[in-house]
C-alpha cells in the first residue's frame, strides 16, 4: 500500500472506526490482565474470549461487505473461506498437541490414532511450522476462491445463480470434512488445542494477546478494503455493482476485477477463522453450515451494505444480540427473532444502520448554509479525489 | 507486407451477408453496411427492424450466425468479446441513459477515459494532469461543469443522455455508435445535440440510430434505413423519405 492510498483512504468515518477498535485492541487486554479480578473496570476472561470471537466474526463481515456491498457479488458461501482458514490454523493446532494426545502418539493426531491410519496424508505435512500454516490460511481460502470465481465470472454467472452455487460450494465442504476418511477429524473436527507458538491457548495473556492481534488484523483488514474502495478500482467495483454491461463496453475486463476482489475477499475470511478457532477452542465441519454464511450477509445488511464500517458493526451487534438472546428464555425464538430480524431491516431500514445514519446525517447538513456544506465535503472525501489537487 | 496490403476494404466499419436468428426469429437478415472513415451515418426504421441488434453484434453482444463483421479494414469483430472491441476503439451509447447513477459526473467521465483499464493500473492509479484537463474539457463540451461533483443519478433525463456522449467523448474510439441520442429532449436540447454530434463528427466516424426526423434532418448525412433485418433503402434523408417502400413500412400497409 503506497502513501496515497493510505490518506486518500481515511475519511472521518473511517478514523473514528479505527481509534475505537485500536482503543479497544489495547484496552480491553491490559483491563483484563492487569486490574484485579472482580473489580469494576476488570474485563473477564470469559468476556475477552466471547468479544474476540465478535471482532472475528466482523473480520468476516467486512470480507463479505468488500464483494456484496462494493461489486455486487452476493456470496452465500463465505462461511467456507473462514473455515478453511480455521481448518488450516487448526491443523497447526493439532501438531503442536504432540504427545500430550489421549495416545501419545508423537506424529499423528488422536482421531488418525483412532481411526488405525498409520502415517500422517500428505496434506497434513508442514503443519507443524507455524509460518506454513499462516501462509496455508491464506493460500487454501483464497485458491479455492480463485479458482471458482474463474469459473463462474468467466461464465458470467452472475445474481442468484452464483449465490446459488456459492451455497452449493459451502454446502459440498460441508459433506466432505463430515467423513472420517477425508483426514480432518470428521464429525467431530479439530479440537483439545494445548498451545499456539508455545503459549498455553487456555492462558488469560495468550487470550489477551488473540483478543488483541484480531482488533490488529480487523484494523489491517479494514485498511486494505478503504484503500481498495477508495481508489479508482473502487470506481470500476460499484460501476460493475451497477451496470455490469456497461462496465464492459467502456473496456473493463469485468471478470478480472471480480476475480481480483472475490480472492482477496477469501483471504480475508480465512485470516477471519484463524483467529477464531484458537480463541473457540474447535473448528468441526458445522462452520461449513449454509445458515452461518446466510447468518454472516444478514450482519452485513443490518450495519449496512457498501459502508464496511456498518458490516463490522453489524457482526457485533447481531452477535452481541445473539448471545443475549440464546442465553436465557428466549433461546428458542433466537432464529425467528433473526428472520424477523432481516425482514424489519430489509423493510424500515433499507441501507442499515450506518446507511441510514449517514443519509441523515447528510441532509441535515445541507440545511446548513452552502459554504459550509462544500468546505465540509471536501473534508470527508465525499466527493472524492479532486483530480487536479492529486495531480499536482 | 504492411499494414495496408492486409487491409480487405478501407471502410472503417464494413458488414457483409450478416444473419443473427433468435428462436426462429431472423433479426437479421443478409444486412450489409459499409461506413468510411470520418463519416457520419443516420439509421433508421421501424420498431424491430434490427436496429439494436445490430449494435450488439458490432460491439460483441451478439455472435452472427454467419457473415463478416470488419472493423478498420483488419479486424474480425465477431470474434472477441465487449472488452476487446471496446480497447480497439469502437464507443457505444446505450438507447436507455446508462450511465452510473451512484456515481459523481465527474467519475463518471473518468471511469470513461482510455487509459489504462487493468486491475493493477486501477488499484494503484493516480490522477495526471492531462486526464484532469480532457475531463474538464470533455464536461465543457456537455455543459456539464457546473453539475461535475453531483450524483449522475440526480441529472435530467436529458443532461443523462449528454453525460453517456461525453463518457464516450472521454473514450476516444475511432468509431462511435449512438442508440438515439435525442429520446425524452425538448426541442432545444435536441438541437444542441445534433450540433454536438456534428462537431464531434468532425474527428470521429459516427452511426447514430434516431427515429426523430426532425433530428436526423438536422444532421444532415446519408441515411440507411432498416426494415426486417436488412436494408431497405440508403440515400439522403429527402431520398429516403420519398421511397415508397419506406413509406409503406413506416405506416404499416
Amino acid at each position: 500500500m503506497t502513501p496515497h492510498m493510505l490518506t486518500r483512504s481515511l475519511d472521518r468515518g473511517a478514523t473514528i472506526f479505527l481509534t475505537i477498535v485500536a482503543a479497544c485492541g489495547i484496552l480491553i487486554p491490559l483491563s483484563n490482565l492487569l486490574l484485579p479480578a472482580g473489580s469494576f473496570l476488570q474485563v473477564p476472561t470469559y468476556l475477552v474470549a466471547l468479544w474476540g470471537k465478535y471482532v472475528c466474526y466482523a473480520i468476516l463481515a467486512l470480507s463479505i461487505d468488500l464483494i456484496w456491498g462494493y461489486c455486487g457479488i452476493l456470496s452465500l458461501g463465505h462461511g467456507a473461506f473462514f473455515a478453511l482458514g480455521g481448518y488450516a490454523m487448526g491443523m497447526y493446532l493439532m501438531r503442536q498437541i504432540g504427545t500430550r494426545g489421549v495416545y501419545g502418539n508423537p506424529i499423528l493426531p488422536d482421531f488418525m490414532v483412532f481411526l488405525n491410519w498409520q502415517k500422517l496424508p500428505w496434506y497434513w505435512y508442514g503443519f507443524d511450522m507455524f509460518w506454513f500454516a499462516a501462509l496455508m490460511v491464506l493460500v487454501v481460502p483464497g485458491l479455492l476462491a480463485f479458482c471458482f470465481g474463474w469459473l463462474a465470472f468467466r461464465s458470467r454467472v452472475t445474481g442468484v445463480y452464483l449465490s446459488i452455487i456459492t451455497q452449493a460450494m459451502t454446502y459440498a465442504l460441508l459433506l466432505a470434512f463430515f467423513r472420517n476418511d477425508f483426514g480432518f477429524g470428521g464429525n467431530n473436527g479439530l479440537t483439545d488445542f494445548k498451545d499456539i507458538l508455545g503459549f498455553n491457548v487456555q492462558a488469560e495473556d495468550t487470550r489477551a494477546a488473540l483478543f488483541a492481534l484480531s482488533c490488529l488484523a480487523l484494523i489491517v483488514g479494514f485498511l486494505v478494503c478503504r484503500a481498495i474502495v477508495s481508489s479508482k478500482l473502487g470506481k470500476v467495483l460499484i460501476a460493475v455493482r451497477d451496470a455490469e454491461s456497461r462496465t464492459r463496453f467502456l473496456g473493463y475486463r469485468v471478470e478480472s476485477y471480480k476475480l481480483f476482489v472475490f480472492t482477496v475477499s477469501a483471504c480475508m475470511a480465512g485470516v477471519a477463522g484463524a483467529l477464531y478457532v484458537p480463541q473457540v477452542g474447535i473448528i468441526n465441519p458445522s462452520e461449513f453450515a449454509p445458515g452461518n454464511s446466510i447468518e454472516a450477509v444478514i450482519w452485513v445488511a443490518v450495519g449496512g451494505r457498501g459502508t464496511l464500517v456498518g458490516a463490522a458493526l453489524g457482526a457485533i451487534v447481531v452477535n452481541y444480540a445473539k448471545t443475549f438472546f440464546t442465553s436465557g428464555a428466549l433461546a428458542p425464538y433466537w432464529l425467528f427473532m433473526l428472520g424477523a430480524l432481516f425482514i424489519l431491516v430489509t423493510l424500515l431500514l433499507p441501507k442499515g444502520i450506518i446507511g441510514t445514519f449517514n443519509s441523515w446525517w447528510e441532509s441535515a447538513r445541507e440545511k446548513r448554509p452552502a459554504e459550509t456544506t462544500v468546505s465540509a465535503a471536501a473534508e470527508d472525501g465525499i466527493t472524492e479525489p479532486k483530480m487536479a489537487e492529486e495531480a499536482q | 507486407m504492411n499494414v495496408m496490403d492486409a487491409r480487405a476494404t478501407s471502410a472503417m466499419l464494413y458488414l457483409d451477408g450478416v444473419h443473427v436468428s433468435f428462436d426462429g426469429f431472423h433479426a437479421i437478415n443478409n444486412l450489409s453496411l459499409t461506413l468510411e472513415p470520418g463519416e457520419m451515418r443516420a439509421i433508421i426504421g421501424p420498431n424491430g427492424a434490427g436496429k439494436t441488434t445490430m449494435m450488439d453484434i458490432i460491439t460483441g453482444k451478439t455472435k452472427p450466425d454467419e457473415g463478416a463483421v470488419l472493423f478498420d479494414g483488419v479486424t474480425d469483430l465477431t470474434r472477441l468479446d465487449e472488452t476487446r472491441i471496446a480497447e480497439l476503439g469502437i464507443g457505444r451509447k446505450f438507447q436507455k441513459p446508462t450511465v452510473f447513477e451512484s456515481q459523481t459526473v465527474q467519475d463518471n467521465l473518468l471511469l470513461a477515459l482510455n487509459v489504462d483499464h487493468s486491475v493493477r493500473g486501477t488499484l494503484f492509479w493516480r490522477g495526471s494532469k492531462a486526464e484532469s484537463e480532457r475531463i474538464d474539457k470533455v464536461l465543457e463540451t456537455i455543459r456539464l461543469t457546473d453539475a461535475r461533483n453531483r450524483l449522475a443519478g440526480s441529472l435530467s433525463h436529458g443532461q443523462k443522455q449528454w453525460l453517456e456522449i461525453g463518457m464516450l467523448l472521454a473514450q476516444d474510439p475511432k468509431l462511435l455508435l449512438v442508440d438515439e441520442p435525442v429520446a425524452g429532449m425538448t426541442d432545444v436540447e435536441t438541437h444542441l445535440t445534433a450540433e454536438l454530434l456534428k462537431e464531434i463528427n468532425k474527428t470521429h466516424t459516427v452511426m447514430v440510430v434516431e427515429h426523430d426526423m426532425t433530428f436526423v434532418r438536422e444532421l444532415g448525412v446519408k441515411v440507411t434505413c432498416l426494415h426486417e433485418g436488412s436494408v431497405l433503402a440508403e440515400g439522403t434523408i429527402d431520398q429516403v423519405s420519398s421511397n415508397e417502400r419506406v413509406i409503406e413500412v413506416y405506416l404499416g400497409r
